[in-house]
Parts: structure tokens; C-alpha cells; sequence
């Protein structure tokens, strides 16, 4: 075979396959984590019965408790998926109504050929210099499934979930862009790795662009219609939104559109703002440099990293969830265009005036910012975690 | 350009997947479907009384279309003045400032016409 060929096709396709059958298992078991753990959060069980007796009969008997309940039911939902009838309302568009929940997919599956997993070049799959804008022009696509779906179905409840949606997304998708502008003013580059090697040099920028990192979380919580944000799937107003014609397979596909959108979310949040595969400040620690040096194993390391700080942002996603009642309509758009977007061009302001002034006068921008950030970090943590006074407790019982 | 290609035939592969499971894999293994009634769109249980589609809806819809285009391209003019940013210095900080003071504008009046505000 020849060398180029396998250097620049074969390698990075098998790559790309792998880091997609990973994905694709952290999804099947993000539907089971999530259900259990908003069961947790509500002080309810969730789903605990599905393959207990298959485990009970394979495993020694010391075992049992440690494992948790229920644990097939990433491979019996699937199968049910697969399994179900397959419905096509009799007035729908047929052809967009077979688009809708494919489009989503392709692109929220593409992009896990452009994100950094590790350290370069074994956990890349393709070096590519412009990765992030690719990224941004594919994610921003997975809108057009949702409003063809739910124009297709001819159904009211999924034109306006449709409707809301597209006009949600496309809101969010200004404050999303907006605030990875101030990360590319400190990092210089559209490459994921260069922007993440940046950080393990300097430090994470979610402390010099803090208020970007914020902007960045509200957004991606909205782009994937997630609780606070998932006024397209509000059940008491909307029954299920753009998705509430379709079952089986389609269903499924329009749930792993939105899993792996989430997923690909996360990962830019950690690239961006959290280090990616690195644990390093001002060049110490656990740089790219560093774990090159151990080979593979370091290798190995640093992909574990980085997927043990995606999960912990997907965790976060169902705790929002379980903990913040739903917006209306209006204050979804107020929040978006009158809150995000002229936050989003101030910190731009800032940032550019800040290190500019830094060129000029011979001093590091981003230390400045990053101070500033630090310090709103600790004043917030300062505020959350203060000793309460006695006042609060009174009051509870007063409310009650 | 090379370090594209496995794009082309990763794309190639994640269009055949739905298209295989959709058309081929789950019409050997699934259930067969319902009849009238259930193929009917939903509506609460009651028979529907219109077309969806032949409904209007509200405006706004459009009116926030349009802003994106505007505010998307202002991104997208921003990215590669952010990448050049420091080399650029503040010549190219106060030719981007001019550029979102016109934006700005538009934006403002935007607002004060109630543009923005959903209801």
C-alpha cells in the first residue's frame, strides 16, 4: 500500500472509526446515566431492573452490590428502537420526512473526525488548520433536521417545536460564535491543538475569557435544546415538540443527533476553555511536551483526560436539568439577544482594549484578565459557599 | 489538502449509516405498521381538523431570521480579524470597533423598535 495512502486516509480512518464507537457507547450509556441519575435527584429509582438477573447468574454473589441496577437497558433500548413499528403519518411530506432525522446525524457524526482527543499525532485524527471553523459550519447544521422534521410531520404541536427551535438555535448561535472570538484574539489560531497547547503554557482560559466561558456554557445549553432551554420539547405545552410524529428508528436518530451534538459541545467547551488533554499551568504539569515524552501511555493519559472532563460536562447538562424549572418563550429570546450578545461584544471590547494596552505598555494582557477572572471566580465561590446566617433557616420555617 | 480526504470518506460512511438502518437493517426486523386511525397526525386524540402547514404563524420567526443573517456574518468577519489580532494591533482594533459601531446602530434601532422583544 502505498505510504501517503495510509498516512493520510487508512490511519486516520480507523482512528475516526474508534473514536466514533466510543462516542457512540458513552451515548447508549448517557440515556441510561441520565435517567438514573435524574431518578437520584428526584428521589426516585429510575430504570433498575432490566439484566439484574443476567448479572446475578454470571457474577459471584460478593459482587452484587456493587453493581448498579438495570444496566442492560443500554443494549434494550436500542433493540426496542430497531424492533418498533415504524409510523408514517398519511398526511406528511414523505420525502422531508425521511430528511428530517437523518440530516442532523451526518453532521453531529462528521465532527469526531475533527476534535482533539490527545496529544498529536496519534490521538488526532485529522490535523486540520482551520478544525474549529469546520466544527462551528457542521454543528450549525443540525438545525435544518429539526425545522424540515417538524414542517414534514403536517402535525401543529411539531411545526411550532420546529419553529421554536430553528428560531432558538439560530439565536444562540450568535453568543456561541461571539465568545470563541475572545478565545481566538488570546490563542491566535483556528487549531484545536495549537489553542489547547496555548493553554497548557499559559493557563486555561476560562480565567482570562470568563465571561466568554459562561456565554459559551448558556449557548450550548440552548444550541442543544436542553433543560432550561427546551421550550422546542416543552411536554405540557408542545407534547413532544418537532419529534412528536416520529417512532422507532427515526425517533432514535433524532435522540443520537442530539446526544452526539451534546457530546461534540462538550468537548469544544474543554478545548477551549478547559485544556483539552492537558493538566498544566504556565507550561508545568501535564503539557503536551510531557506526555509526548512517555509515549503511548502518556498518550493513553491524555485521552483520559480529556474524556473525564467531557463527562464531567455532560454530567453537568443533567444537572441542569434536574434542577432549573423551564424559560418562557420570551425570556429565552430577551436573555439571548439582549443579554448574551451585547455581553458577548463587550468582553470582545475588552479583551482587545486590555492586551492591546499590554503591547503597548510592556505588560501581559492576559495576566490582567486572568486575575480579574480569578478574582470573580473566587468572589463567586465566596458568595456561594459563605457560612450562612441563621436569618435563612428562620426564614424557611416562617415559609413553611 | 490530503489531511481532508479522510473527511470525504468518513462523510461517506456517516451518510450510508442512517440510510442502511433506515431503509434496509430495521424494515427486515420490525413490527408492521398500525392503520387509519393511527396514521392520522396527533392531536390530542380528536380528528384533525386542518392542515398544518396551510396555518399561519407568528412574524417574529422571520424577524429573528433575518437578524441572525446579519449578527452570523458579523461573526464571521470577526474571526479572522481575531486570529490577526495582535499583529493587526490597534489599527485594526479601531477599524473593527468602526465596523461594530455600524452594526451597533442597527442593532439599537432594532431594539427601540421592539424587534427584539417577543410578545
Amino acid at each position: 500500500m502505498p505510504e501517503p495512502l495510509m498516512r493520510y486516509l487508512i490511519w486516520p480512518l480507523v482512528k475516526f472509526l474508534v473514536a466514533f464507537l466510543i462516542v457512540q457507547v458513552i451515548v447508549a450509556a448517557m440515556n441510561y446515566i441520565e435517567r438514573r441519575l435524574l431518578g437520584l435527584m428526584q428521589a426516585r429509582l429510575g430504570p433498575n431492573r432490566v439484566g439484574n438477573e443476567v448479572f446475578e447468574k454470571i457474577t459471584p454473589r460478593s459482587l452484587h452490590r456493587f453493581i448498579p441496577g438495570g444496566l442492560l437497558q443500554i443494549i434494550a433500548d436500542p433493540i426496542k428502537f430497531i424492533l418498533k413499528e415504524d409510523i408514517v403519518p398519511s398526511s406528511s411530506e414523505k420525502v422531508a420526512y425521511f430528511l428530517g432525522p437523518m440530516l442532523p446525524l451526518i453532521p453531529a457524526f462528521l465532527v469526531f473526525c475533527l476534535i482533539p482527543y490527545g496529544p498529536p499525532p496519534t490521538f488526532v485524527v485529522t490535523h486540520v488548520n482551520v478544525g474549529l471553523l469546520l466544527i462551528l459550519a457542521l454543528t450549525s447544521t443540525g438545525v435544518y433536521g429539526i425545522i424540515l422534521g417538524g414542517w414534514a410531520s403536517n402535525n401543529k404541536y411539531s411545526l411550532m417545536g420546529g419553529l421554536r427551535s430553528a428560531a432558538q438555535m439560530v439565536s444562540y448561535e450568535v453568543p456561541f460564535g461571539l465568545s470563541i472570538v475572545g478565545v481566538l484574539m488570546l490563542c491566535g489560531s483556528f487549531d484545536l491543538v495549537r489553542i489547547i497547547n496555548y493553554q497548557a503554557d499559559h493557563i486555561w482560559n476560562l480565567f482570562p475569557q470568563l465571561i466568554a466561558a459562561f456565554i459559551f456554557l448558556v449557548a450550548m445549553n440552548a444550541e442543544n435544546n436542553r433543560t432550561p432551554f427546551d421550550l422546542p420539547e416543552a411536554e405540557s405545552e408542545l407534547v413532544a415538540g418537532y419529534h412528536t410524529e416520529y417512532s422507532a428508528m427515526k425517533f432514535a436518530f433524532f435522540m443520537l443527533a442530539e446526544y452526539s451534538s451534546m457530546i461534540v459541545n462538550c468537548c469544544l467547551m474543554v478545548s477551549l476553555f478547559f485544556g483539552g488533554w492537558t493538566l498544566a499551568i504556565n507550561g508545568y504539569g501535564l503539557t503536551t511536551g510531557v506526555l509526548r515524552g512517555w509515549g503511548l501511555a502518556g498518550g493513553i493519559l491524555g485521552a483520559v483526560i480529556f474524556i473525564s472532563k467531557v463527562m464531567l460536562f455532560m454530567l453537568m447538562y443533567i444537572w441542569f436539568r434536574a434542577t432549573f424549572p423551564r424559560f418562557r418563550f420570551d425570556q429565552l429570546m430577551d436573555l439571548g439577544w439582549k443579554w448574551m450578545i451585547p455581553l458577548a461584544l463587550a468582553n470582545i471590547a475588552v479583551t482587545a482594549v486590555v492586551v492591546l494596552l499590554g503591547l503597548q505598555f510592556n505588560f501581559q494582557g492576559e495576566v490582567v484578565l486572568s486575575i480579574a477572572g480569578a478574582a470573580i471566580i473566587a468572589f463567586t465561590l465566596f458568595l456561594l459557599l459563605r457560612p450562612r446566617a441563621k436569618v435563612i433557616h428562620a426564614r424557611r420555617v416562617s415559609e413553611a | 489538502m490530503a489531511n481532508y480526504s479522510v473527511l470525504l470518506v468518513a462523510a461517506l460512511i456517516v451518510i450510508s449509516l442512517p440510510v442502511l438502518t433506515l431503509f434496509i437493517i430495521t424494515p427486515l426486523v420490525r413490527a408492521a405498521g398500525g392503520g387509519k386511525v393511527k396514521l392520522e397526525p396527533y392531536e390530542c386524540g380528536i380528528p384533525a381538523t386542518s392542515e398544518a402547514i396551510d396555518h399561519r404563524f407568528s412574524v417574529r420567526y422571520f424577524l429573528i431570521a433575518v437578524l441572525f443573517i446579519v449578527f452570523d456574518v458579523e461573526t464571521v468577519f470577526l474571526f479572522p480579524w481575531a486570529i490577526r489580532f495582535k499583529q493587526l494591533g490597534w489599527f485594526g482594533a479601531i477599524e473593527m470597533a468602526v465596523f461594530l459601531a455600524i452594526l451597533i446602530v442597527g442593532y439599537v434601532y432594532a431594539w427601540k423598535r421592539k424587534v427584539l422583544s417577543w410578545v
